[in-house]
């Protein structure tokens, strides 16, 4: 079986909303896991402040300012780019079906 | 002396402010620093010009003095590959106007752009544009939009870590971008001069001068995109507005309506310019829905008294832009219009038709606009009614006691 790890925390909590993961010690984890070929990868984010919510709705990209904050939305998968800027991960994430019936939130990972 | 000196360190800081802190963040990536910098650069002009004299280009005396003032910090906290890229960057001899893909190339821009980025809340969008662009301070901002400095000072934070940690490009978007994202720029610009103009009189002087801040950086914007006949309709339309601003409200505060207005007081040069703004946009051959709703102002603007307003011309221009901006609102102006035009009734008829779809439930000029009907076809104790009921809806204080005044005239 192969599982995805969601690593959550309350955004209300000052002391862990954006917490640099290295000071959490998440680094050691990680290390053990890799070592033990567990590991299929893994990545800290950014704070979701710092994230930019995107629909498709009749061909029109909406965007806003924040995560996708509704409790009842639940993520269904996710994936990861490597792109130039925030204008280009919009195009790349408008252009995923996903958008046109969900929503895609577009969150910068951790990069010290 | 020192009192010309200081005129024109003032003068200059309206004229150079934003380009300057734009020119030091295209230079080092950091709004912090170049905001900074932009500061001390204004301090030592009013430490040296007094002494040395006014340069003959105060903005490029500004700008290289900002730029040595940010690799003397640098320099100074150098550590590190990332801070040597940027010495390096602000060492080299002047890289003026690198150009962005489609060519226009001005750092003004670039910041415009930056700050109207549609993936920044509007809120920050606006208070970003008056920081860097405007120069306004934070306390005058929070003043502005009636928050604590506190809060404000949050706001423009998180949205500079935004634009550093979500990857926000500093440019003028490409060309495939750059219709919708001028039009951003342009909705802020016009929400700016839009909280001005609800500003009453006694409000506070920054939030009044929020119109004139707008149309500066209107100004700017269409010096720097002339070939978006749209951004001139926008000026005009603002221009036009801003000409009858003194007469929208009487000595008590009461809203007076366009028709009641001292069109002596209206202000001849503002109107002039504005008209002539908006001909010349429109002779491009694509006008939108500033340049439409502008075509209306200037239709008011124009008429030496409220009985010579072209109503028909009014009627036409308003099915355009209802063309361009399907909107209820729209649609309850171009009621009004007709209502002058053909007659209260026809008026009337449009107006009930708009409250049956229920598209504008809960917007209180919808009453009010069918109570002022009702009231000129003499049907007072419907138009009460109707008066009464937008009293509940509306917010504004001068609105409130305008439409307590009408309601007192039909009882």
């Amino acid at each position: 079986m192969r599982y995805v790890l969601m690593l959550c925390s309350d955004v209300s909590d000052e002391t862990v909303a954006g917490q640099d993961p290295d000071m959490v010690g998440c680094g050691g984890w990680t290390e053990d896991m890799e070592r033990r070929g567990i590991l299929r990868g893994a990545t800290g984010l950014r704070p979701s402040s710092d994230a930019t919510t995107l629909r498709v709705r009749r061909d029109e990209v909406l965007l806003t300012d924040g995560p996708f904050a509704e409790t009842k939305d639940q993520i269904g998968g996710f994936s990861v780019i490597d792109c130039a800027d925030l204008d280009e991960a919009i195009e790349l994430a408008a252009a995923h079906p996903w958008a046109r019936v969900g929503q895609i939130e577009i969150r910068p990972v951790w990069q010290p | 002396m020192t009192d010309q000196v200081a005129a024109a360190v003032a003068t200059a800081f309206r004229a150079e402010w934003g380009q300057v802190v734009a020119t030091l963040i295209r230079m080092t990536g950091d709004w912090d620093l170049a905001e900074e910098c932009a500061q001390d650069a204004f301090a030592a002009a009013l430490e040296r010009w007094p002494r040395d004299g006014v340069p003959r280009r105060p903005g490029a005396w500004l700008t290289t003095t900002a730029r040595n003032r940010a690799l003397d910090r640098l320099r100074r906290e150098a550590v590190g590959a990332e801070k040597l890229r940027r010495l390096a960057v602000l060492d080299a001899p002047d890289s003026e106007e690198g150009g962005d893909e489609n060519g226009v190339g001005d750092d003004r821009l670039r910041l415009m752009f930056t700050c109207c980025h549609p993936a920044l809340g509007l809120e920050a969008q606006v208070a970003l544009t008056l920081r860097t662009l405007a120069g306004l301070t934070t306390a005058e901002i929070a003043r502005a939009f009636l928050v604590t400095e506190q809060t404000m000072s949050r706001r423009l934070v998180r949205a500079k870590t935004k634009i550093r940690n979500a990857g926000i490009p500093y440019r003028v978007p490409p060309a495939h971008l750059l219709p919708e994202r001028t039009t951003a720029v342009l909705g802020v610009l016009y929400l700016l001069f839009n909280e001005g103009y609800a500003a009453s009189e006694g409000a506070d002087l920054v939030r009044r001068n929020l119109c004139g801040e707008a149309i500066r950086l209107a100004r700017v914007l269409a010096a720097l995109m002339p070939g978006e006949p749209e951004i001139r309709g926008l000026l005009a339309l603002m221009l036009l507005h801003d000409a009858r601003r003194a007469t929208r409200v009487d000595a008590s505060g009461v809203l007076v309506t366009l028709e009641h207005q001292d069109r002596t007081r209206w202000d001849p040069g503002e109107i002039a310019e504005g008209t002539e703004i908006l001909e010349r946009a429109l002779l491009e051959g694509r006008p939108g829905a500033y340049q439409v709703q502008a075509a209306i102002a200037a239709c008011h603007a124009s008429a030496a008294k409220a009985a010579d307003t072209d109503w028909a011309q009014i009627v036409a221009l308003y099915d355009r832009l209802a063309l361009l901006v399907p909107s209820p609102v729209v649609h309850l102006n171009r009621a009004v219009a007709v209502g002058m035009a053909e007659g209260p009734p026809a008026g009337l008829a449009l107006v009930d038709a708009l409250a049956e779809s229920g598209e504008l439930d809960g917007y209180h000029l919808l009453p009010a606009t069918r109570a002022d009907l009702l009231r000129r076809m003499g049907r007072d104790g419907e138009a009460a009614d109707a008066y009464r009921q937008a009293l509940t809806l509306a917010a504004n204080d001068s609105e409130r006691r305008y439409l307590a005044g009408r309601l007192a005239e039909v009882t």
